[in-house]
């Protein structure tokens, strides 16, 4: 470990850090190669982070949950991205930290008790179903509907990219319930897997991140009672919305973490490998350049605790997480190119955690919000307003 | 049952250690710290064995300066009851430590001390022998199972020793000390963090217990071990036994 402490972690957080650590080193990093290999981890391991309460770090005591703060969830994200791969730890945090907040925020107290009481012990999954074929950061353009129908609502539509997809029983979706308006007319919804008219279309194959379950769904008449509606009719931009702030610094926290990872990795592997009569690393060409990426890497682990004091505060925090996410996720992108690089040949080996790296971060500049949208977010929220 | 467990303080097996240039002890800086592993061991004991009994208490005792409550404090998110801190800022022989242990123990009245065979840091393998000497009590070292009496008046241990196996037993209170596969440690749960908050550490100090603290032995100093030479790759069997011959001069 390079970092030092910082002011933001107590003791108890650093105690909570290393049981996350051994977990990740006893349980989970000696099987990643193989669940990366079947591009799916065993759903056992929900059940298994439940117990050690890796589930609710920030959900109410009263279903199970130990209401932590944003920096327990910073040190279980920072430790669950270090097992090197990405799509375990976006699965795991998806459910926590992307889909069971819908419920633990916005969903009544029957609600709650039955389903985020057993999201939190790990025997029910999560996700969250926003993003449609026809688009994704364009939330209030989505497609699908759900109509009223007596006591129920009848939700038809597609979602793709969805996290979760083969795992999942339970599904927060994104509908709009008036389909003449824009962003007002979009509600939440829980939906259960076995619901009929639901169905997993298509697994998905991708790029990288192979450890994590992404899918494209399909609502066919699917019929959900009138109380499975989550908070208030027509909410469900504005819920989307104060969701995505918890989102996106995760998304950062997670990439500057596998990136920290990565140049531990080829710290290690400079030091030891010989060129010309010298390690790698006594290169100056190679160790100027590390030293840019440490202290980069360093500035984007700044910026996330920076954006995460600001969003513990209560105050206005979408500037602070845009940027955090933007430069986080640039930067650890550019630290995969260089690491890559960096191991040479062997960098371009599926035997080197490097060479899985350089796939896995590709997506953190795109997934939960693009660069782009990060930066229309920065001028519009942070910019363009008197100074 | 109250059980007392002893937990010490010791640098994360996983860190590199150096040695000072002038071998008075350890380079400290960068250092993580965890509970001795036999410790935490012979603390999962104590846990399982409260667990099973569905009553009595577990309580932690440390010895050092107040940087120990980490140790204290995820010991008692573990599951312990309450722990207490023996404040001391001197180096302690085993001796010493024994006495200081003694102490607590008259004081606490456990009917069993569960501590690790050793630290991992100095591995003198001595304060649990020698606490059971001091208090006159059956000890059990390198315990590779305890079985508890249904009366829980007596307990059964099975002991590592060379070549096999030996169950000895005896009646309580005792020391029992934890060898590598007595049991697998837990991990402390995040509500088991959040509840040891609330949990007492008693801060005593060394010097208030009346326990003889004089050292009987000093560190002279202290060297790392030889740098091991990378090894070297042979072509036939008959190389392989030249070389163990001639060079290695084993065979």
């Amino acid at each position: 470990m390079l970092t030092a402490p910082t002011r933001f972690f107590t003791e108890d957080h650093e105690i909570f850090r290393e049981q996350v650590r051994n977990f990740v080193t006893k349980e989970v990093h000696p099987h990643i190669d193989q669940w990366e290999e079947e591009a799916l981890f065993p759903k056992s391991l929900y059940q298994r982070m439940g117990e050690l309460g890796f589930l609710g770090i920030r959900h109410p005591v009263e279903y199970g949950g130990s209401a932590g703060d944003i920096w327990m969830t910073l040190v279980f994200c920072e430790e669950l991205c270090r097992c090197r791969a990405l799509g375990l730890p976006t699965s795991v945090l998806v459910h926590t930290d992307m889909s069971s907040t819908h419920i633990a925020r916005n969903g009544t107290a029957e609600q709650k008790e039955k389903y985020l009481r057993p999201m939190i012990t790990g025997e029910a999954v999560c996700a969250i179903g926003v993003t449609e074929p026809s688009g994704g950061s364009d939330v209030a353009s989505i497609r699908t509907t759900a109509v009223k129908d007596g006591d129920s609502y009848v939700i038809n539509g597609a979602k793709i990219f969805i996290t979760n997809s083969v795992h999942a029983d339970v599904f927060c979706v994104a509908a709009k319930t008036d389909k003449d308006a824009q962003a007002r007319g979009i509600s939440m919804f829980i939906v259960e897997r076995d619901t009929p008219g639901f169905s997993l279309a298509k697994k998905l194959d991708k790029m990288g991140c192979h450890s994590s379950d992404t899918g494209e769904l399909v609502f066919e008449d699917v019929r959900v009672p009138r109380h499975n509606l989550l908070g208030e009719e027509g909410k469900g931009f504005y819920y989307i919305m104060q969701n995505f702030q918890d989102e996106r610094l995760i998304a950062a926290s997670m990439a500057v973490s596998a990136a920290q990872q990565a140049l531990e990795d080829t710290l290690r592997y400079t030091r030891e490998r010989q060129t010309f009569g010298k390690r790698v690393f006594d290169h100056q060409v190679i160790s100027h350049r590390l030293a840019d990426m440490a202290t980069e890497l360093e500035a984007a682990r700044q910026l996330t605790y920076y954006a995460a004091d600001v969003l513990a505060s209560g105050r206005d925090c979408s500037t602070e997480v845009s940027m955090a996410k933007l430069y986080g996720c640039n930067v650890a992108n550019k630290v995969a190119y260089e690491c890559v690089q960096m191991h040479g040949g062997y960098g371009y080996m599926k035997e080197f955690a490097v060479e899985r790296f350089y796939r896995d971060i590709r997506q953190t500049t795109i997934a939960g919000g693009s660069a782009e949208i990060m930066k229309e977010i920065i001028v519009k929220r942070g910019l363009d307003r008197d100074l | 049952m109250k059980v007392l467990v002893t937990v010490k303080r010791v640098p994360d097996p996983e860190t590199t250690i150096r040695v000072k240039s002038d071998g008075s002890g350890i380079e400290t800086d960068n250092i993580k710290y965890v509970i001795n592993p036999f410790d935490e061991i012979a603390l999962e004991e104590a846990l399982r064995i409260k667990e099973k009994l569905g009553a009595g208490e577990v309580v932690l005792v440390s010895i050092g300066d107040s940087v120990v409550t980490e140790q204290l404090r995820t010991g008692l998110a573990m599951g312990a009851d309450r722990a207490i801190l023996v404040g001391c800022d001197q180096d302690l022989d085993s001796l010493a430590v024994a006495r200081i242990l003694a102490k607590i123990v008259e004081d606490e009245g456990p009917q069993l001390v569960l501590m690790g065979k050793q630290a991992i840091d100095d591995d003198a393998n001595q304060a649990g022998q020698m606490l059971a000497a001091l208090l006159g009590w059956p000890q059990a070292t390198f315990a590779s199972e305890v079985v508890l009496s249904d009366d829980q008046q007596a307990v059964k241990v099975t002991r590592e020793v060379d070549g096999g196996l030996e169950t000895i037993g005896f009646a309580l209170p005792g020391i029992i000390t934890s060898d590598l596969r007595l049991n697998e440690p837990r991990y402390a749960s995040l509500p088991g963090i959040m509840k040891a908050r609330k949990k007492e550490i008693k801060e005593v100090a060394a010097a208030d217990l009346d326990a003889d603290m004089s050292p009987r032995l000093t560190i002279n100093s202290l060297e790392p071990p030889t740098q091991k030479e990378a090894g070297k790759k042979v072509e036939t069997v008959e190389e392989l036994i030249g070389l163990l011959h001639d060079e290695a001069k084993v065979i």
